[in-house]
């Protein structure tokens, strides 16, 4: 689905990303964990084309595309999706007109006609009940006086909505309490498919108590360090990440 | 460059919409202004004496007053001689009805998205059609005089109603109230007149609508609306003019009397030429609108959606004279490339237990400039009087200004008043958050930007409402973001 190779990014002349090879297959879960400043966010800025990020050096292949040529919009309406850290604000702007006109630009761009308002409210509520959310929410102003939880909760919401093939969900757990974190998770596994796929940003691996990842990854300085599976995670949770940090930048200082 | 900038770049490319003229033989006036020209308009109109002694009066004020510059604006001097104050389709005027209309005048206004033929109009709302200065056709006359409801063109409204214009006329704005007050009272042309009797709903929105067609002539309407006890109206007005290099003045006034218990809404969306990017040409737009809550429990509400002219200096108000009468005024503002706007209003409470809202929504863009000017005067007899209001700007980009200026005057102290104020940039994480869930640029500013100022937008009539939106996203993709 995704091939990331020898990924290079800066901000503002700052080298961030420095090398990253990723390879996401259809039906897989991975897992990003990394301390923070390892660039985590960073690469989800990339993958979705925020501006003010130099793609200094390799290559992004996304369903046969070549990602880095495609503008935010095109690659969104391709099928990605990113899961904001911090989602923003739109006063004045309901969830559900916003992503009523979300819904029919990718419409639009797959050549589909628009959905009429009985079958868009009918798409509403049956993916309203994956993440429990209350309709009042979708009617109030895009995120504005939501609490941490509303808000993540909301994204998971957008997400069930728009159907991507590859959903990058950036820390999404930091912040839930227990129950926000099983609504979410269960969400995210329900809307999970053999055709879809989903990359996990995070920073502790409780989220992966409740999603099971196929391949976990941690991203230090800019690299992937170390891949393995499930236990990999488990065994950062018990070791933190001194270890890694200890590792590797002794070997960047021989 | 950061996207908000790029997004600056690529807008300013579309242009007016409305900016195309059709050639009408015209009855016009010399160019200049003197008191043959204000009687030659008197003339023309074929009016009583009265009404041309009141014109020369204002004239002779007028000539007295000086220019006001208080206003956060501006623009090379206006020549008041190198303006022609009369100008008029040959075919318009007179006409019986609708069938007699010069088929070129029908299809100006089915340019514009009005159908003068009543057969067409799907939604209810009658309409005064009003081309340079005159009142060309007005619909539906007859459904609404059943219910002994008056609506027509003003000068109409001089010879058949004379008692309505001679004790209304001047009575809510003074001829002498300022400068393009004065100036309209010596030479306005023509306008629309509105008379609600007692206990009478009107059961379809009223509208006027202007269009500026003819070359270096000022437009000067006056719109006059009487409601009697218990009655209710809502009003539309809009307004449209060719693309020219030379400024073109427009200087309208209009009065809103509100008996008791009865309730006016008056909605605006301008749309006057802004001039192009570069800031050559576009409508100085100086209007007096003013309201009276004459009776206790009258309710008199502006709407106005601002996305026109080169200049605006314009500032609806409502005088709230009956106990318990409420005035409100929302307003969204919308400014791009070399376009002005100093608009506000003024809320005077006079009678007890009045109450007032101002809800003002300003947008900037390109390197426009963009004020909020409010006075808020609760007298001392106005005791337990509330004003609220709340003045939002929002900025695009980095080259244009919003500027707030609230006049705060309470005389009495029971009374109540709140005042809040923010200013915000439109974000560069709010558009990457609309472009990565599949929104293209311009609909993400049309969306953020409909969002602010929604809370005005919702006081609109629905047909205009949609209106309004598209106007609001094709004005900053015109012009801004
Ligand atoms: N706009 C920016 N300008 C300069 N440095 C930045 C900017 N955004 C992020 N960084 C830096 O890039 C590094 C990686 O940040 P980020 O990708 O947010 O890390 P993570 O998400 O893993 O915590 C950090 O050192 C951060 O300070
Ligand atoms: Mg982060």
């Amino acid at each position: 689905m995704i091939s990331i190779k020898n990924l290079h990014a800066k901000i503002e002349g700052k080298k961030i990303l420095k090398g990253i090879n990723l390879e996401v297959k259809p039906g897989e879960v991975h897992a990003i964990m990394g301390p923070n400043g390892s660039g985590k966010s960073t690469l989800a800025s990339v993958l979705t084309g925020r501006d003010g990020y130099e793609i200094t050096d390799g290559s992004v292949i996304f369903e046969n595309k070549n990602l880095l040529d495609l503008d935010t919009e095109e690659r969104a309406r391709e099928g990605i999706f990113l899961a904001f850290q911090y989602p923003v604000e739109i006063p004045g702007v309901s969830t559900t007109n916003f992503l009523k006109t979300a819904l029919n630009q990718i419409r639009q761009h797959r050549g589909e006609k628009n959905l009429d308002a009985v079958s868009f409210l009918k798409l509403v509520k049956s993916k309203m009940k994956l993440v429990d959310i209350d309709q009042s929410l979708l009617s109030r102003s895009l995120n504005e006086g939501f609490s941490g939880g509303e808000k993540k909760r909301n994204e998971i919401f957008q997400m069930a909505m728009l159907e991507p093939k590859l959903s990058i969900l950036d820390e999404t757990d930091s912040g839930l309490d227990i129950d926000a974190l099983r609504i979410v998770a269960n969400g995210v596994n329900s809307l999970k498919s053999k055709d879809n796929a989903s990359i996990l940003i995070t920073h502790y691996q409780r989220l992966l108590d409740y999603i099971m990842p196929d391949f976990v990854h941690v991203l230090f300085d800019g690299k992937i360090v170390k891949t393995g599976n499930k236990s990999l995670a488990l065994e950062l949770e018990e070791k933190g990440y001194d270890w890694i940090k200890v590792k590797h930048s002794s070997l960047e200082t021989i | 460059m950061s996207s908000d900038d790029q997004i600056l770049e690529e807008f300013t490319s579309k242009e007016y919409e409305h900016g195309w003229s059709v050639n009408f033989e015209a009855d016009e006036a010399p160019m200049g202004l003197n008191e043959e020209i204000v009687r030659f308009i008197s003339h023309k109109k074929n009016e009583p004496k009265w009404l041309l002694d009141w014109r020369l009066k204002s004239y002779r004020h007028w000539a007295q007053l000086k220019e006001p510059k208080w206003a956060n604006v501006e623009y090379p001097k206006i020549d008041y001689q190198g303006i022609k104050y009369y100008s008029a389709p040959k075919k318009g005027g007179k006409i019986k009805s609708l069938n007699e209309l010069d088929p070129e005048m029908i299809k100006t206004f089915e340019r514009l998205g009005i159908s003068l033929n009543e057969q067409k109009r799907l939604s209810g709302i009658a309409v005064d059609a009003v081309i340079d200065s005159v009142s060309v056709a007005t619909t539906f006359k007859e459904t609404l005089s059943e219910l002994g409801i008056i609506f027509c063109s003003f000068s109409e409204a001089v010879h058949e109603h004379p008692e309505l214009i001679k004790k209304y006329l001047g009575s809510v704005i003074p001829a002498a109230d300022n400068y393009f007050s004065a100036l309209n009272s010596a030479v306005f042309s023509d306008g629309s007149f509105c008379y609600i009797p007692k206990g009478v709903r009107c059961p379809m929105e009223l509208s006027t609508y202007f269009r500026i067609n003819a070359a270096n002539t000022g437009q000067f309407e006056r719109t006059l609306i009487i409601a009697e006890d218990d009655s209710y109206v809502s009003y539309l007005e809009g307004c449209t003019a060719p693309m020219r290099d030379e400024n073109q003045l427009h200087a309208a006034v209009v009065e809103i009397y509100a008996a008791k218990n009865a309730e006016v809404k008056y909605s605006t969306v301008q749309n006057w030429y802004p001039g192009n990017k570069d800031g050559t040409g576009g409508i100085y737009n100086f209007v007096t609108k003013r309201g009276i809550c004459a009776g206790d429990h009258a309710k008199i509400s502006w709407t106005q959606v601002e996305t026109g002219s080169a200049v605006t200096w314009k500032y609806p108000s409502c005088i709230l004279k009956g106990d318990h009468s409420v005035g409100e005024f929302y307003s969204v503002a919308v400014t791009n490339n070399y376009q002005q706007a100093d608009t506000g209003t003024k809320m005077i409470h006079l009678g007890k237990h009045t109450k007032s809202r101002i809800v003002s929504k300003g947008i900037s863009a390109g390197k426009s400039q963009n004020s909020y000017r409010g006075h808020v005067k609760v007298s001392k007899r106005a005791t337990h009087s509330r004003n609220f209001s709340q003045c939002d700007s929002l900025l695009m980009g980095n080259q244009c200004g919003a500027h707030t200026f609230p006049y705060i005057d309470v005389d009495n102290s029971n009374s109540q008043i709140e005042h809040e104020a923010t200013t915000s940039k439109i974000g560069e994480d709010q558009i990457f958050y609309c472009k990565q869930r599949g929104l293209d640029e311009e609909s993400s500013v049309a969306l953020i930007v409909n969002g602010f100022a929604k809370e005005v937008m919702n006081n609109l009539p629905m047909e205009f409402a949609v209106e309004a939106q598209k106007l609001l996203a094709l004005t900053l993709e015109g012009s801004v973001g």
